[in-house]
């Protein structure tokens, strides 16, 4: 367990008689990507607010590099960034005056803040713009900056809670690019000062954690494991491959026409649990077993319902077939 | 099949900027098409000017048969628009905010409200404050609205933003439920995950149409290379080493591993330079492109 940067064992957490995380514990190494993905109210963003101390758990325990959350607060905060799904900046301030500002109310001095947010501009690609106001900045370089003011007290555990809803592909590429270089970066960013409580994590080779959440199943696919909550619970953990294979076989691609006689004789048949439409193609979740059951016949049934088919095969599964058979047990 | 919508030539500039720069498409009735590009790339204002808000300042568009330029009145009456910053009046309950729209629209039926209801799936929960909703439920709340009047086209703006799997699978069975009726729908989105689901995908950027094909052809003309899934370690120099290769036209980081597409470069030289420059390899495998390697390639 030593080896862990994120601990945390039996976390409960209630509102009222809604019971938001129900006994999560989990476990993330250094260097690793933890995805949290779940439905609305699965308990995801409660979770994170546990891990990072802003709320207090009713059960259960967390600890960061080795420091308990609620009882070595502040050794514990000093070890994470924190991005939310509304990071809030000053919009008439530059971008270096931003990070000063987070900088310093984070206590770092003025001979570290200066050098340490010039690195971290440069490393997310805002050095150019260090004087433009934070207003001016487009969506995407205001999701550079919030990242830019969570590292800047060198965290070893990153938070990120939604971080990249409503912003372009190109820029969540970029965005990705560089949460996935700090992770696997051997520390040049992050460890120059030793602050670990435990001896055998100094020596580990990475730097940084990010534990992430988010509702899309390309972003969770890019995370080392993915935890998937329902109802405050996490009903499944494993990297991405892993929990593809659970579907391993069960997901048929279909095409043909009409589209809509295909859907209609694979939503009746009663090995099929899914169908979903993906254009011009279908793809239809098999209950475990019967794929080549379902196979043999849905040719026929698709024939006899007056619909022709070009092709039928199986196909690997996607993390978004995981989900939605997850989400239905 | 009919014409729904008809672009030529469509231009728009504001002073020097060319927002929309001669662009060219046609949609038919029932068709689902995904519309993406990078922020600023002149998607939304190609939608203002096909709803009628904005005037072209070149070329010329037709939305179910009416002019942009002429009858915009006729083609607001007759299509919905979903946004994703839709105003739902957070205290007021489900029906009453339907109802409200209806009578923006002069739709005063109240067997229409209570279709509209039971279509968008929100039956049984007429009396529930919006405010107390889900995401997802507000969702199709805004879509109801967008629906209340039965329009022929739809225009969705980032319909499904930060909404859950389950939930978006509903959404888009409704979305193919409409389509099946005849209802032509035009969605914009930032997920690949969503634009998979389309019949056709359009990719612009600085205001030029670059291609619109289904989701499959697009990733057969545009991704000519092969894929590439690279395990390796440490991965960044892994990255830095293939980045230089002659051949390789993109390696991405993803996740635990590295993802390169290159049309001239086989799987025992990329093992070969790398174990030479010492790096581990652990595997490497072939992977199938997606619509994100077709949107990178042409975005950038």
């Amino acid at each position: 367990m030593t080896d862990y940067l994120v601990n945390a064992t039996g976390l409960k957490k209630s509102f009222g008689a809604t019971r938001a995380v129900d006994d999560v514990s989990l476990q993330v190494k250094a260097g690793e990507i933890y995805g949290l993905v779940g439905s609305d109210g699965a308990g995801k963003t409660t979770t994170m607010r546990l891990l990072v101390g802003a709320l207090l758990q009713d059960a259960g325990e967390v600890s960061v590099c080795g420091y308990d959350i609620q009882k070595q607060t502040e050794q514990a905060r000093a070890q994470i960034g924190y991005l939310s799904q509304r990071f809030s900046m000053y919009e008439d301030l530059t971008v270096l005056e931003n990070i000063r500002f987070f900088a310093e109310i984070r206590g770092l001095s003025q001979t570290e803040w200066l050098p340490r947010s010039m690195e971290i501009l440069e490393f997310v690609g805002l050095g150019k713009f260090k004087d433009r106001r934070a207003g001016q900045l487009s969506g995407g370089m205001k999701q550079k900056l919030g990242l830019a003011t969570a590292l800047v007290t060198r965290p070893r555990l990153l938070l990120l809670d939604e971080p990249t809803t409503g912003v372009d592909p190109v820029t969540r590429q970029d965005f990705w690019q560089l949460v996935i270089k700090l992770v696997s970066q051997p520390a040049s960013l992050n460890v120059e000062r030793s602050t670990f409580n435990d001896e055998s994590l100094s020596n580990t080779q990475h730097g940084v954690s990010v534990i992430i959440s988010t509702p899309y199943m390309d972003e969770a696919s890019r995370c080392h494991r993915v935890g998937f909550m329902k109802a405050g619970k996490i009903i499944a953990e494993d990297t991405p491959s892993n929990l593809r294979a659970r579907l391993n076989g069960r997901v048929l691609e279909l095409r043909g026409s009409p589209i809509n006689v295909l859907r209609h004789v694979a939503h009746q048949d009663e090995d099929v649990e899914d169908v979903a439409a993906f254009g011009d193609k279908l793809h239809v979740r098999i209950r475990a077993g019967k794929s080549e059951l379902v196979m043999g016949r849905l040719p026929d049934e698709i024939k006899s319902a007056g619909g022709t088919l070009i092709d039928l095969r199986v196909i690997p599964p996607a993390l978004e077939d995981v989900f939605i058979a997850l989400s239905e047990r | 099949m009919e014409t729904v919508i008809k672009v030529e030539n469509l231009t728009r500039r504001f002073g020097d900027f060319v927002a929309v720069d001669h662009i060219n498409f046609e949609v038919q009735s029932g068709e689902v098409i995904g519309y993406l590009g990078p922020n600023g790339s002149g998607k939304t204002t190609t939608i203002r000017m096909l709803l009628g808000l904005l005037k072209p300042s070149n070329g010329k568009a037709t939305v179910l048969g009416y002019d942009v330029f002429k009858q915009s009145e006729e083609i607001r009456e007759r299509v919905g628009y979903m946004s994703q910053k839709f105003a739902i009046y957070d205290d007021l309950t489900t029906l009453e905010n339907l109802t409200f729209y209806g009578g923006v629209y002069g739709i005063n039926d109240k067997a229409r409200i209570q279709q509209t209801l039971e279509l968008v799936g929100l039956k049984g929960h007429e009396h529930t404050l919006t405010r107390d909703m889900s995401t997802g439920w507000r969702q199709r709340l805004s879509l109801g609205i967008a629906l209340v009047h039965e329009p022929k086209l739809l225009f969705l703006d980032e319909p499904t933003s930060g909404v859950d799997p389950t939930a978006r699978r509903a959404f888009w069975d409704l979305i193919y439920q409409l389509a099946e009726g005849g209802v032509t729908i035009l969605v914009t989105t930032h997920y690949m995950d969503e634009a998979e689901y389309c019949e056709r995908v359009a990719v612009m950027r600085d205001g030029k149409l670059l291609a619109m094909d289904t989701p499959t052809n697009l990733k057969k003309s545009i991704i000519t290379g092969d894929v590439w899934e690279v395990y390796a370690n440490p991965l960044e120099q892994g990255l830095e080493i293939l980045a230089t290769l002659d051949g390789v036209e993109r390696v991405g980081l993803a996740g635990d591993h590295l993802r390169v597409i290159s049309s001239r470069v086989d799987k025992e030289s990329m093992q070969s330079v790398l174990s030479a420059n010492g790096i581990r390899v652990e595997k490497i495998e072939r992977g199938e492109p997606t619509l994100e390697d077709v949107f990178l390639s042409l975005a950038r």
